[in-house]
């Protein structure tokens, strides 16, 4: 086959060769902007990040949320919140940041030897 | 101190790290260091995913307002609302790589990045609607639940969403068909013509025989392909034919007989030169799926608009609300 095809992509094969990726370009016009979603499936969790949309405002964004990821039931409360108003550590899982914590396992409970004879330790 | 670090050195690291993280069988995010191969092979995968759930809306929704019942009509309704629905997971996820979305949909109308060719036959009959939810789904199940442990977290989350509502199609595909066979002899008929004409588009769907397939290496080789085309085809086709047993219909490919030896079945050669020739645009609807959602797209420009602008203006009266009196 003179084109390089791959299914991968569930629905059936395409061409990969010669398909743009358009990376890094940016749209001329104004796009709304991108909200990350948050659902509660139900009371009793935490609300869990399920994915992103874009809205022209708050509002928008919920109601899209709804139509999006609750179609059956997956939620009783939703959040949105604009991408741009995230702060994030770095996503290296050997940041630095987090280095602190590594050293402190006097944290856990299993760290303290308790004979096995006491009972509700 | 010595500083013997080159200046190439910081990405072999990053490098490093990204071969440990896919060695470990570790998922990929979204922020961390990937090779640029990598992060272009993934978007056109995603976007090219995406689009063919937008397309695929096309086909099924032009029986929406024949479909035969309210509970018909109801079921087909939610079934397209769905492929919507894993269209927008998709462009979401191909969107934390760093695309845009509006330029995804820009490069789908301008014909520039393309869908599966799964959806540029049309259909012509009602029974088509179970078909596509038995076969067609049934094919994309196969090639969707390996991608649930695609190296590439985002994806990977979004198709395992996909994966569950894709099991409703399915079914009430084959459900469909079930009532049809059961039916009268022109409604068995329509069925089993309905299975001629989309049983070997469907195995095409997984793609070209492996040893004219020279990327799946690579695919493999980074956590995103679990499993080749042909290993993908014979478990659809090992699938298929107790199913069509179950319905009482013929699949159209004399070659198809059980191997003992192989515990499988052959299968007959689908025609690769159909499959090239729908690929390079010359399926019977390319370019009127292209078209009706260029249409779509620009008939809501409007739309997008208004809603910008009502943002805009309440926007501007928050602002207003917050000056000091």
């Amino acid at each position: 086959m003179s084109e390089e095809v791959t299914a991968e992509g569930g629905h059936g094969a395409v061409p990969t060769t010669g398909v743009e990726t358009g990376l890094g370009e940016k749209p001329s016009r104004r796009t709304w902007p991108l909200y990350e979603v948050f659902v509660r499936g139900k009371r009793g969790l935490n609300h869990v990040h399920v994915g992103s949309l874009h809205a022209a405002d708050d509002e928008m964004a919920l109601h899209n949320a709804r139509d999006v990821y609750t179609r059956r039931n997956e939620g009783v409360s939703i959040w949105v919140v604009r991408a741009d108003a995230i702060t994030a550590s770095s996503p290296a899982e050997k940041d630095p940041f987090f280095a602190p914590a590594g050293d402190k396992v006097y944290r856990h409970p299993t760290f303290y030897a308790i004979p096995d004879e006491v009972p509700h330790l | 101190m010595t500083v013997t670090e080159d200046r190439t050195g910081p990405e072999l690291d990053l490098e490093a790290g990204f071969d440990r993280t896919i060695g470990a069988d570790q998922r990929v995010e979204p922020r961390d260091w990937m090779p640029e191969a990598y992060r272009k092979t993934l978007i056109r995968q995603i976007a090219q995913h995406a689009h063919s759930e937008i397309i695929g809306m096309q086909p099924e929704g032009n029986w929406i307002l024949r479909a035969p019942s309210l509970r018909r009509k109801a079921i087909l309704l939610a079934k397209v609302q769905d492929e919507a629905g894993h269209g927008m997971y998709l462009y979401a996820a191909a969107e934390t790589l760093g695309v845009d979305r509006e330029e995804l949909t820009e490069k789908l109308i301008s014909s520039k990045q393309k869908y599966s060719s799964i959806f540029n036959y049309p259909t012509l009959s009602y029974a088509d609607i179970g078909v596509i939810g038995w076969l067609v789904d049934g094919a994309a199940i196969c090639n969707q639940v390996p991608l649930c442990r695609c190296s590439y977290g985002p994806y990977a989350r979004a198709m395992v969403r996909i994966c569950k509502e894709e099991s409703f199609h399915q079914r009430q595909g084959f459900e469909l068909l079930l009532a049809m066979v059961n039916g009268t002899d022109a409604q068995k008929a329509m069925v089993q013509e309905s299975v001629d004409r989309w049983w070997w588009p469907s195995l095409m769907m997984f793609g070209p025989p492996d040893d004219d397939s020279p990327n799946s290496a690579q695919s493999m080789a980074w956590g995103i392909k679990r499993h080749t085309n042909d290993e993908l085809r014979q478990r659809f086709v090992d699938m298929s034919v107790p199913q069509a047993a179950a319905l009482g219909v013929t699949l159209p490919d004399p070659e198809l007989v059980w191997n003992e030896d192989r515990k499988s079945h052959d299968y007959g050669e689908p025609d690769w030169a159909e499959f090239k020739a729908v690929i390079a645009g010359s399926g019977p609807a390319n370019a009127q799926r292209v078209a009706h959602r260029r249409r779509a797209h620009e008939n809501g420009a409007w739309v997008r608009e208004a809603a910008q602008a009502y943002a805009d203006k309440q926007a501007a009266r928050a602002r207003e609300q917050e000056v000091p009196a």
